[in-house]
């Protein structure tokens, strides 16, 4: 089963999969990265808010987020994007703690330590595609964050 | 031939002696080494002077603050980095072709091949002076650093002295350049010709009295068509100078600069071939009357001619090298042109300056108000440039000598060359150069050097001077070099791309102007308007942050920043290797008291963080997790601390010495002024880290010359240093300003800062930067000291808004708790980072490597 964020835009409105809570939207920082702790594994999250008119109805869910297959936006354009926090070259949890940039049209988070950058839709990275982030589905419900546990679907 | 002294023996390597480590003996070896030559020979080097080879082409800078080692040519380790054997401060006697033998007071050493590159000494007339002067202030010379010592000495000898007075014996380049010297020792400067003008060699009637209006203008006297009949001594000065016209002339010291002579004594008691009037003998390979003796530089005699100027010697240095390895470029003479900036005065003299080619026309264009002169001199037939003559302005030189020395076919109205430029005088194209146009002389770089310098991806001009050596000599070819080099990066559609990202179409010092002149106070609006794509990256955002501190000063915590921000700067603490930080708290001046020493300690303990003194005068503490630094910082503020910024790309430490307080030599408070500079600038954002230093005295304790900004008090006040750096590539700091008062040493430092912070690319360093600088130091001096670009006020009032505005980021992060929730190792758990692990050593904390984690692993799981 992939654990891709395509995957997890689909289960977002899909048939209440498995969702555990990992933290809020007010312990969110917009265009930056923050960690949450989930059963062992550090999970940076990163949040790009969509546009600022849109607010208000941020709380309703996508109808046709299947089409938006690569990036994981909710109707508000708000996008949330989980990698692992561990950086493969330094060995240190360090991930969140990124720059989020575009590259070549691509999403991507810079490590602190040595600037490699990595995708945020499927944690591989550009200087080094033998390298890879273990990425998670997440999404925002209401004020919560929450990740939804796609393999406890199958 | 006894016996073949030109093979090596097949044993042992063949042994190479040097004798002289002046300009051109230090670039013989250079061009030895070059050629590998130091492999295949033992060479040994002697030099008289106590100094290694040092640029006597710029010795009055001497007098403008550098010393002896930022002279120096090359490496200091140059020597024996190749296995070669430098003998300072070692004469030799005598030479024995007879056991091919040199020797010295300290002993023989055998040679099979000798080089002669003993230079020349300066030549005073014999003059009848005052029979009890035992000073020798009136026989002084002007060649090497203990002769300029000398001058010093005696110039501070009569310091005290109402309007002391210096006189130069010598109105040619090396006269000019010592009256140069006179004026910065802060004498009344005479220049003493006997030629009916100066610098008689290189310039023609006109262009003589063109230089000698300009020089008079700038305070110094000139006498020309005078000859001294002796010195006597003086009522008003020391001396007086009796002229042969029966005129004289009062003065306290006096420095011969009448001409040189071949240094040949060597050679002449060793019986080589001398010229008549001095000069060891030499062929095209530069080969003396011994086959095993070359000679080379100014005591080498070429066709009858001595060379005094540094290219031609260096032209023969290369033809030796070339025949030790077998490659021999005969030595075919030299151009004598030169370009040279005298008392601040363009004198530039091409070719056949004095038209002595038969059937030569002159075109002259003389400037009798503002005493300029140019002179083209062209062949009979019109079609060719054979010399030229320049005084107030070389900006001609670089064309002009093309013409000459690649015969390229003169314009239909040649006097087009030199008239005024502004009126479509045609400027040579770099594409009209031949390939083989010498484009540096002193190192002998032509075009086709260049272009295949760049042919082999060489696309910056530093890079290309490095692989080149070309413009690294005299330096007079740079503007040119630059020309060629632009020219052919274009030719080969080479877009020097100076784009930040591919977010932004523009170099820092653009973004920077688009953000002051539109008053953009964020990253969303210069990006939208300004911008590429949709989000930036970590190039452009840490880029146009700093811009933004810079320019406006914001916190640098403010939430619309954060995310821009390298994580240093996020968290204002520098991530080490294992994600956790280190803390620096500010300790202005590197002064402390015990109080807060302890404070620091107690810190440490509590969070077991382990402490290093770092090189900036100040204290480390290392191992802080992300969630500890809040708490860290509210402790050390408590204590009285600031952030130290060692996190920024920002101001970050003022090293002094004790300076006049404590120390028996200081001579100025240099503690005080540390403190006053470090609680100026501390907080500025700018393009890279900045580091300063002030040292109480010119012992220099505080090391400021290796700082961006150094300042070194003199009795009179403050010497101002800039754009000097450690680290990687050291670079001496340039002498900038000298005896600054306080106020005026603080408003140049305000100038030059933010003039860097304005025009700087990112993450350039001020060393970079002013290397990178159009026109140099000399631009840099004119815009920071005489404001001429009338940016002065304006940098200052930026400055002081930056000073307003500063408040401590880390006191201002803990007021905040919206910023504080950033600092959270896990937003939905309290533990720490469980990967971080410590292992004590030295009685301090760690972080354990890989294979210790492993084993601890072990040890808890068993």
């Amino acid at each position: 089963m992939s654990l891709s964020t395509l995957a997890a835009s689909t289960a977002a409105h899909g048939s209440s999969p498995h969702c555990v809570r990992l933290c809020t939207r007010a312990d969110l920082v917009a265009h930056s990265g923050v960690v949450a702790w989930h059963a062992g594994h550090q999970i940076a999250i990163f949040y790009l808010p969509g546009r600022p008119d849109a607010a208000d109805d941020r709380s309703r869910q996508p109808e046709d987020a299947a089409d938006r297959s690569r990036q994981p936006e909710d109707a508000a354009g708000d996008c949330l994007y989980a990698v692992d926090n561990r950086d493969p070259f330094s060995g240190a949890n360090v991930i969140g703690r990124g720059i989020i940039g575009e590259l070549q049209g691509e999403r991507v988070v810079a490590s602190p330590l040595y600037k490699q950058h990595f995708r945020l839709r499927d944690g591989v990275c550009l200087e080094d595609p033998e390298q890879r982030l273990q990425t998670w589905p997440v999404a925002l419900r209401g004020d919560d964050v929450v990740l939804l546990e796609a393999d406890t679907r199958s | 031939m006894t016996r073949d002294a030109t093979t090596p023996a097949a044993d042992a390597p063949a042994r190479l002696i040097v004798i002289g480590n002046g300009m051109v003996g230090h670039y013989c070896l250079e061009q030895l080494v070059a050629r590998d030559l130091h492999q295949r020979y033992a060479i040994t080097v002697f030099g008289e002077e106590r100094h290694r080879a040092y640029d006597r082409v710029h010795l009055s800078d001497y007098f403008d603050g550098s010393d002896a080692e930022s002279l120096a040519l090359g490496d200091a380790d140059f020597c024996a980095r190749h296995g070669i054997e430098l003998r300072l401060g070692e004469c030799i006697s005598a030479i024995d072709r007879e056991s091919r033998e040199v020797i010295s007071a300290a002993g023989r050493y055998p040679f099979d091949r000798l080089i002669l590159a003993t230079g020349s000494y300066p030549f005073v007339p014999p003059i009848p002076t005052p029979a009890e002067d035992a000073s020798g202030h009136a026989r002084l010379v002007y060649r090497t650093l203990d002769d300029l010592d000398q001058i010093r000495a005696a110039a501070a000898s009569v310091a005290q002295r109402e309007a002391p007075r210096g006189v130069v014996v010598g109105g040619g380049l090396l006269g000019l350049e010592a009256a140069n010297a006179l004026k910065s020792l802060g004498l009344e400067a005479h220049v003493v010709e006997f030629a009916p003008r100066l610098m008689p060699v290189q310039l023609d009637a006109e262009g003589g009295q063109a230089l000698r209006a300009r020089i008079e203008a700038l305070g110094v006297g000139v006498h020309v068509d005078r000859a001294t009949r002796e010195i006597v001594a003086g009522e008003d000065h020391r001396y007086r100078m009796n002229f042969t016209d029966g005129t004289w002339l009062e003065t306290d010291l006096i420095v011969f600069s009448a001409g040189i002579r071949p240094q040949d004594r060597l050679a002449r008691e060793c019986g080589l071939a001398i010229g008549e009037r001095g000069g060891v003998v030499i062929d095209d390979t530069c080969v003396t009357s011994d086959p095993a003796i070359f000679a080379i530089g100014e005591c080498a005699l070429w066709n009858g001619r001595i060379f005094g100027l540094v290219a031609p010697g260096y032209t023969m240095a290369r033809t030796v090298a070339g025949c030790l390895d077998d490659v021999c470029e005969p030595f075919s003479g030299a151009d004598m042109s030169t370009k040279l900036k005298l008392l601040g005065v363009d004198v530039g003299s091409i070719g056949d300056a004095h038209a002595t080619t038969e059937g030569a026309v002159s075109y002259r264009f003389i400037d009798e108000a503002g005493h300029g002169y140019r002179r083209l001199v062209v062949s009979a037939d019109g079609k060719r440039a054979l010399g030229a003559v320049l005084v107030g302005d070389n900006g001609y030189y670089d064309t002009l000598l093309q013409y000459v020395q690649n015969a390229i076919p003169l314009p239909a109205d040649p006097a087009s060359l030199i008239l005024p430029q502004g009126e479509g005088a045609p400027l040579l194209g770099a594409d009209a150069l031949p390939e083989s146009a010498a484009i540096c002389s002193c190192h002998n770089v032509t075009k086709g050097a260049v272009c295949q310098a760049v042919a082999q991806g060489c696309t910056d001009l530093a890079s290309l001077k490095a692989e080149t050596q070309a413009s690294t000599g005299c330096g007079g070819c740079t503007a040119l070099l630059k020309q060629v080099f632009d020219h052919e990066l274009e030719s080969r559609g080479i877009a020097v791309d100076k784009s930040l990202c591919e977010h932004f179409a523009y170099t820092r010092q653009e973004l920077y102007d688009l953000v002051r002149v539109e008053g953009i106070e964020s990253f969303e609006a210069l990006h939208t308007r300004h911008g590429k794509g949709h989000l930036g990256c970590d190039i452009c955002k840490p880029a146009v942050a700093s811009i933004l501190a810079s320019c406006w000063n914001a916190p640098i915590a403010e939430p619309s920043l954060i995310p821009l921000q390298d994580t240093n700067d996020t968290f204002m603490a520098n991530m080490q290797k294992n994600g956790t930080y280190s803390v620096v708290p500010r300790i202005p001046g590197g002064e402390i008291t015990p109080d807060k020493l302890i404070a620091i300690g107690a810190v440490a303990k509590k969070y077991a963080l382990y402490t290093k003194i770092t090189g900036g005068q100040r204290i480390d503490l290392f191992g802080a997790q992300l969630h500890e630094l809040p708490e860290i910082w509210r402790e050390l503020i408590e204590a009285g601390f600031e952030t130290g910024h060692a996190y920024g790309k920002s101001t970050r430490t003022v090293k002094s010495c004790v300076g006049s307080t404590w120390c028996r030599y200081g001579v100025q408070d240099s503690v005080a002024m540390a403190l006053t500079i470090e609680n100026r600038y501390k907080g500025l954002r700018s393009p890279h880290k900045l580091k300063f230093a002030v040292s109480g005295c010119t012992r220099e304790c505080a090391e400021a010359q290796s700082k961006d900004v150094g300042v070194i008090a003199t009795e009179h006040g403050w010497n101002l240093y800039v754009c000097g750096n450690g680290g990687m590539r050291p670079r001496h700091a340039e002498l900038f300003a000298t005896d600054l008062d306080d106020a005026t040493l603080l408003r140049t430092i305000d100038r030059f800062l933010m003039f860097y912070i304005r025009t700087a690319d990112k993450l350039q360093r001020t060393s970079v930067w002013r290397e990178n600088l159009d026109g140099g130091l000399d631009y840099l001096k004119q815009v920071i000291l005489e404001d001429s670009l009338g940016l002065g006020a304006e940098l200052e009032a930026q400055m002081q808004q930056v000073v307003d505005r500063y408040e401590c980021e880390w006191a201002g992060a803990l007021k905040d708790p919206e910023k504080l929730k950033r600092f959270r190792t896990f937003v939905n758990d309290q533990r720490p980072d469980p990967d971080i692990v410590s292992v004590s050593e030295r009685d301090q904390p760690r972080p354990a490597r890989a294979e210790e984690i492993a084993s601890l692993a072990v040890e808890v799981s068993s």
